[in-house]
């Protein structure tokens, strides 16, 4: 038998997803969605350059239901890449590695996430 | 390299089914993953129940009571049945443990039973850990000094012995290393957390005058910087220790010699 035909054993497929590694993956993948996000903002500043006729268009993109859901998406993940960089920060720091201390600072990111949301829509909505 | 699916040679079928033996009361069904070398097929799960009032309470226990009874090509590693050794290291209910210190009664429903995750199968729960011992020997994990050696051994005061606890008692099970999911992906070039817990181990003794060196062989973006802290090694470690915190001192210490 050689060890090159040798299966790999199960690991995402298997592994009991946990509040560990569920917030960690989220800080990756709301990364990725910040980088795809402030290309919306560079189209949005590039049409207020461009002059009044884009910049209609911009706006009228960013007010239409598809512009609100993605400006929506990107506040949340907004919020939750903040609040988890500086858990990150403290981590840095080397604090907050017990295990009740990382539980509880995981789901403090989870609920400053979701409160920073609803803050900024909620004033943002009223301002407008 | 990251490959969220199985190669086509490790998918899992269903396996064989063993009923409940005849006359008992309370059963407790294991599910476990099984791959025979010889047979040149792709592993399965098999599924077994075990009479319960006839079982002693840890999932090691069962496990051997199978061997013994049900299916003696049952294969697995273990010794000293009491959580010292680190033989029986495997992934049961979904997350890493030890077989003989896990009671199964801690386990709603199905126990599943599989091996070290995205390790090679030597055999059914048997995984190879080559690349990990290799990894172990590349930190040289023994006492290495410049100075000639005194008359009678190192003198440690208490304070400096008690910075070596949490590190010393890890068993070297590498259930913390197979549980991150940077080891799965970077596993060739990513020491992984139990590893980088015995590098801090020797890194921390006040008797080691190698510490500089360990550091610089530690620099590099993969063989340390691959943790990104996702704390899945601490979560799992059956002896509580906190790799995740073992790495992050190293990270301390190459940022404070720098300043």
């Amino acid at each position: 038998m050689s060890a090159d035909r040798r299966p790999l054993s199960p690991h995402l497929q298997i592994y009991r997803p946990q509040l560990t590694s569920t917030l960690s993956i989220l800080h990756r993948l709301t990364g990725i969605a910040l980088a795809v996000g402030t290309l919306l903002l560079v189209y949005w500043l590039a049409a207020a350059a461009a002059g009044p006729d884009a910049f209609h268009g911009a706006q009228s993109f960013m007010g239409s239901w598809l512009g609100v859901l993605l400006l929506f998406g990107w506040s949340v993940a907004l919020f939750y890449h903040l609040c988890n960089g500086i858990r990150h920060l403290f981590w840095d720091a080397g604090y907050g590695f017990e295990l009740p201390q990382a539980y509880t600072s995981g789901w403090a990111v989870v609920i400053g996430t979701g409160t920073l949301t609803v803050l900024a829509w909620v004033i943002g909505l009223i301002v407008i | 390299m990251v490959a969220f699916t199985l190669p086509a040679n490790s998918k899992i079928t269903d396996g064989k089914s063993w009923p409940a033996p005849s006359g008992a009361k309370r059963t407790k069904t294991y599910k476990i993953y099984r791959w025979d070398p010889d047979s040149g097929a792709t592993p399965r799960v098999d599924t077994y129940q075990i009479d319960l009032d006839d079982c002693g309470p840890m999932v090691l226990d069962a496990l051997i009571k199978i061997k013994n009874e049900i299916d003696p090509t049952l294969t697995f590693r273990r010794s000293c049945r009491e959580g010292v050794c680190g033989s029986c290291a495997m992934n049961i209910d979904g997350t890493n443990t030890l077989a003989c210190t896990k009671n199964m009664d801690d386990v709603e429903g199905e126990v599943k039973v599989y091996p070290l995750p995205h390790q090679p199968v030597v055999k059914d729960l048997v995984p190879d850990l080559n690349q990990a011992y290799a990894q172990l020997a590349s930190i040289e994990p023994w006492l290495k000094t410049t100075t000639p050696a005194p008359e009678r051994e190192r003198l440690q005061s208490p304070e400096e012995r008690a910075q070596l606890d949490g590190l010393w008692e890890c068993i070297l099970c590498f259930c913390c290393t197979t549980a991150c999911p940077s080891y799965w992906w970077n596993g060739d070039r990513y020491l992984g957390p139990a590893v980088l817990l015995q590098a801090y181990r020797w890194i921390a003794d006040t008797r080691d005058e190698f510490t500089g060196e360990r550091l610089d062989q530690l620099e590099d973006p993969f063989r340390l910087y691959r943790c990104h802290t996702i704390m899945n090694c601490t979560k799992t470690c059956p002896k509580g220790l906190n790799p995740a915190k073992a790495i992050a001192e190293i990270k301390k210490l190459m940022v404070e010699r720098k300043t």
